[in-house]
């Protein structure tokens, strides 16, 4: 690592004395200044100036579309800006490149992985060297045991990234950024799929690495992280920078006081219709607000399921029965990574069970393909929503039908009629607020959780029976996630839908279901019923005990 | 490269004429600009071999396009060259490499050309020509089903499979020709000649025959399917994102082998109107090898049926005019194909260049590529 490694640094008494020496000046990391960034369409970053101080974590917060990882993608050097200047330790600089970015000693975690899926974990981190640092196997497979264990990982360095589940790819992210020994680290959303043990273990991680100096900037959409981890708060709107919370008056307030400013930033003169929004409830509220004791007819019925696991991956190795209800949401936690996947595959057809038997409404789905099975009102959420749940080159209208091709009334008789399709999407976009500059722009270029918003739209448009949601909030702002997971709740309490979600925050699941399920790894620990008490009951039985309701 | 899924199924919104002017204008120049580098660079070598290389531009243009005679013969030569671009774009567009489009086009031939000059005799010469084109059709189409149920079935690697087929195909296409459909009244080693009256008809006042509305005619059909059919977008999802294809629950598999098939059985189709428009039969060791200059021709044309007709139209003239002109200068046949290399090599160099916003001129040249991404999404809308 050639000393580079941040971890190594606070043993030496030179470093030290070099953090004291810039903290009293109060060293400026990183300042952007009025940079504009234009996209066909779109403003994406209107004249924002932002700035990093060395030892200090800033918060970016924003809607969805706000230009928050535009801007972060300026300093990454993957978009050039129109307008403005980049200041790295007080001098001017030109980041033409991801290389300038990265030998200016600016560590990113993008929003949506950036790793090789064809590579191992420990080629990954390989790649993130700076250039002429010859390093050894071991040396890194040591550094990397080192990494993994502050941050509470568990993935084996030789797994190939494809083989990783999402939650787990974000963490080798995070640990490639922290290994390059960067000076100023930007993490895009890094606790999307973390569950809260692993965020806290990130928190630690920071509060470590802002001792030693390090400039940090942390976008998410969980205010409360943002007021633990945080020491200042920048809010982007639309492009712009509407405000910034600075830590004297981030210490003198109440998380309160603090959420009540971030909303009324985010979203002016929304602030009383945002009253009940997810994130201004304790958790205490929000236990045991599933609607227990009115289950009707099952739905989805899994009986003896196993689920092959592929290589480097956990399968649903233990036989697995669950039931799913009409009128009924079911939760299912757990540490991303212990079998979600393959569970929710194996559902919506994308894998074949290798045991077991899975009935929708009666009937037998096991040896249906994945149309038929969509046909019959089943609808899977993915997680990997640019991976296989949109096709970035083509246009969100175009997305938004992408499970009806071929059906009424988008086509008859296998004649498409684009008018049709327009108005669908103009709708959708409406009703769900997709922030984009119109249905004909690509779906890749939409932000991370507009493109999230496509996927859910497409999804709930069809009068589904039965909806599997893999994250369904991940990257969605503190609104739309409130907007979307009461969306889920009444299509359960039609009565006639069930919903299986599957998440990584427990706080969600909690907001949302009558029942929780446990998995973990590849085995179904335990089933709770959505009462008070039920966090703890979880909680053991995400460390190991055995619970059925 | 033409980032061709900007292309999209709906139509835009009408645009101002002044835009649309300029649009057209740069479009031009795009396109038009490496063929100006790779004519300066084949002139030059023209130039080191001590030819005159103006006399031989000239030429090129004038027999190849200039001169009744040598339109035609451009023409006619579109019709094949038209028919195997859009078999290889609709494969490349459901991102499958139909590599063995030399094999199809030869399977194809051989059989047309073996039997053509028997179905002819044997019934009314209209019917056995529709039947002859149907055949060729066929006959290319199943030429792929090997490396496509491979493919499908297997995920095996399509590229070698049809590469595989293709030295399969020309060699088989061989040995038909000198075993089972050799002449009954030549020494050649070719197959029997269909008699001149009984080839394709020619259009009115013209020596073309209609392959060229064939081909045309051909075109527009899969254009119509590829931007205003449910089957046209479900391939554009298999080649943008085959996960997402899989996602969205289309049948993967059998739109694999559709669109295998359907590619082979337009590369079959050009073959049997070059057989029956021009050739009347096929003798041994005949390959005229159209595929591989074609890749990149449907490439640098953005993978759209309507965009490759002039590019395709281009390469027809230096291929015919060409001819001429290396045959008067003395020049072997080879030199044409270093000439086509060479314009390629700069259009895919411009393409690359363009991608990477350069020559920069500052920071405004950002602003200019997004600009023309964004004129992109529109023009191919
Ligand atoms: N490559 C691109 N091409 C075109 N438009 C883009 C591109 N990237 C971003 N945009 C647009 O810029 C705007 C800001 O996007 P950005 O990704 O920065 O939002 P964000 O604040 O990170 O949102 P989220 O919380 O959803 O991740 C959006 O309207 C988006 O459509
Ligand atoms: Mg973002």
């Amino acid at each position: 690592m050639g000393g580079r490694g941040r971890e190594t640094a606070p043993a030496k008494p030179d470093a030290a004395t070099l953090v004291a020496d810039e903290c009293t000046q109060d060293l400026v990391a990183i300042e952007l200044c009025d940079i504009t960034k234009v996209f066909p369409g779109v403003r994406a970053n209107d004249c924002v100036t932002f700035s990093v101080r060395k030892g200090e974590v800033h918060c970016l917060l924003g809607e969805n579309g706000a230009g928050k990882s535009t801007l972060m993608n300026v300093l990454a050097g993957i978009y050039m800006p129109e307008e403005g200047r980049i200041r790295v330790g007080g001098s001017e600089v030109c980041i033409a490149c991801p290389r300038d970015s990265i030998d200016l000693g600016i560590g990113m975690v993008h929003q949506h992985s950036s790793l090789i899926p064809n590579f191992t974990v420990l080629e990954n981190l390989l790649l993130g060297q700076g250039k002429g640092v010859r390093l050894s196997v071991t040396e890194a497979t040591q550094g990397l045991s080192r990494l993994s264990d502050l941050l509470g990982v568990e993935v084996d360095p030789s797994t190939v990234v494809s083989q990783l589940s999402l939650g787990q790819q974000q963490q080798v992210e995070i640990i490639k950024a922290l290994w390059q020994g960067s000076k100023v680290l930007v993490l895009d959303e890094p606790t999307s799929m973390l569950t809260p043990k692993g965020i806290e273990d990130l928190e630690q991680v920071l509060v470590r690495l802002k001792g030693e100096g390090l400039a940090v900037v942390f976008i998410t959409h969980k205010l409360h992280e943002a007021f633990t981890i945080g020491d200042r708060v920048s809010v982007l709107r639309q492009g712009r920078l509407v405000g910034t919370i600075e830590p004297d008056t981030m210490r003198a307030s109440t998380p309160r006081q603090l959420q009540q400013m971030v909303v009324n930033l985010m979203f002016p003169g929304e602030a009383e219709s945002l009253a009940n929004v997810a994130e201004l409830q304790d958790l205490s509220d929000v236990v045991g607000s599933g609607c227990v004791g009115r289950l009707g007819e099952p739905l989805l019925e899994l009986e003896d399921v196993t689920v092959a696991a592929e290589r480097g991956e956990v399968g649903i190795g233990e036989k697995l029965s669950l039931t799913l209800h009409a009128g009924e949401v079911l939760g299912i936690a757990g540490v991303d990574g212990n079998g979600q996947r393959p569970l929710a595959e194996a559902i919506a057809g994308q894998r074949r069970v290798s045991g077991g038997d899975i009935r929708l409404a009666g009937k037998s789905i096991r040896k249906l393909s994945i149309g038929a099975r969509q046909r019959l009102g089943l609808r899977y959420v993915t997680d990997d929503r640019l991976g296989e749940g949109i096709v970035g080159r083509l246009s969100v209208a175009v997305n938004m039908v992408s499970k009806s091709i071929g059906s009424p009334p988008f086509w008859t008789r296998g004649r498409t009629h684009p008018e049709r399709i327009e108005a669908n999407a103009k709708t959708l976009v409406d009703e769900y607020h997709i922030m984009t500059p119109s249905v004909e722009t690509q779906a890749g270029s939409l932000s991370g959780g507009n493109i999230q918003k496509v996927v859910l739209a497409r999804e709930l448009s069809f009068g589904p029976k039965v909806v599997v949601f893999n994250k369904p909030t991940y990257g969605l702002d503190v609104k739309t996630t409130t907007a979307v997971r009461s969306r889920i709740r009444q299509l359960a309490d039609g009565g006639k839908s069930g919903a299986l979600v599957i998440s990584t925050d427990l706080e969600e699941l909690l907001a949302l279901s009558d029942r929780v399920a446990v998995l973990s790894r590849g085995r179904l620990m335990g089933i709770v019923s959505n009462k008070p008490g039920a966090e703890q009951e979880i909680g053991a039985l995400m460390i190991g005990g055995t619970h059925v309701d | 490269m033409i980032d061709t899924a900007t292309e999209q199924a709906l139509p835009a919104d009408a645009v101002e004429a002044p835009a649309l002017w300029r649009r057209w204008t740069s479009g031009f120049w795009r396109h038009a600009a490496p063929v100006v580098y790779g004519l300066i660079a084949g002139g030059v070598l023209l130039l080191i071999l001590g030819k005159n290389p103006v006399g031989f531009y000239w030429t090129t243009l004038e027999s190849g396009l200039l001169t009744w005679g040598g339109l035609m013969q451009t023409i006619i030569r579109l019709a094949p060259l038209l028919l195997m671009s859009a078999g290889f774009i609709v494969a490349f567009q459901a991102g499958l490499w139909n590599i063995g489009g030399d094999g199809q086009f030869l399977m194809a031939a051989a059989l047309v050309g073996g039997l053509g000059s028997y179905m002819v005799d044997a019934m009314p010469y209209g019917l056995a020509l529709v039947l002859l084109c149907v055949m060729g059709f066929v006959i290319g189409g199943v030429w792929t089903i090997v490396p496509s149920f491979l493919k499908a079935y297997y995920n095996m690697n399509e590229i070698i499979t049809s590469l595989m087929m293709a030295y399969l195909g020309i060699n088989l296409a061989n040995l038909l020709i000198k075993g089972p459909l050799l002449t009954t009244t030549s020494f050649v080693p070719q197959t029997n000649v269909i008699p001149f009256d009984y080839l394709l008809p020619y259009l009115p006042g013209t020596k073309i025959h209609i392959g060229i509305i064939i081909a045309l005619v051909v075109l527009a059909a899969i254009h119509y399917m590829q931007t205003r059919t449910g089957y046209g977008l479900r391939l554009r999802i298999l080649g943008a994102n085959p996960k997402a294809a899989v996602h969205a629950g289309i049948n993967v598999k059998r739109d694999i082998m559709t669109a295998f098939a359907l590619s082979g059985a337009l590369i079959g189709l050009a073959a049997a109107v070059e057989i029956l428009g021009v050739w009347g039969y096929v003798r041994a060791d005949w390959n005229p090898a159209f595929g591989m200059s074609l890749f990149a021709i449907v490439f640098l044309a953005g993978l759209n049926v309507m965009v490759v007709i002039p590019f395709v139209f281009f390469f027809a003239v230096i291929q015919i005019g060409g001819h001429e002109a290396a045959r008067q200068a003395g020049l072997p046949n080879d030199f044409l194909l270093l000439l086509i290399g060479l314009v390629l090599f700069f259009m895919v160099l411009t393409e690359w260049a363009r991608e990477k916003g350069w020559p920069r001129m500052g920071r405004k040249t950002v602003a200019t590529v997004s600009e023309v991404r964004a004129e992109e999404a529109v023009d191919n809308g």
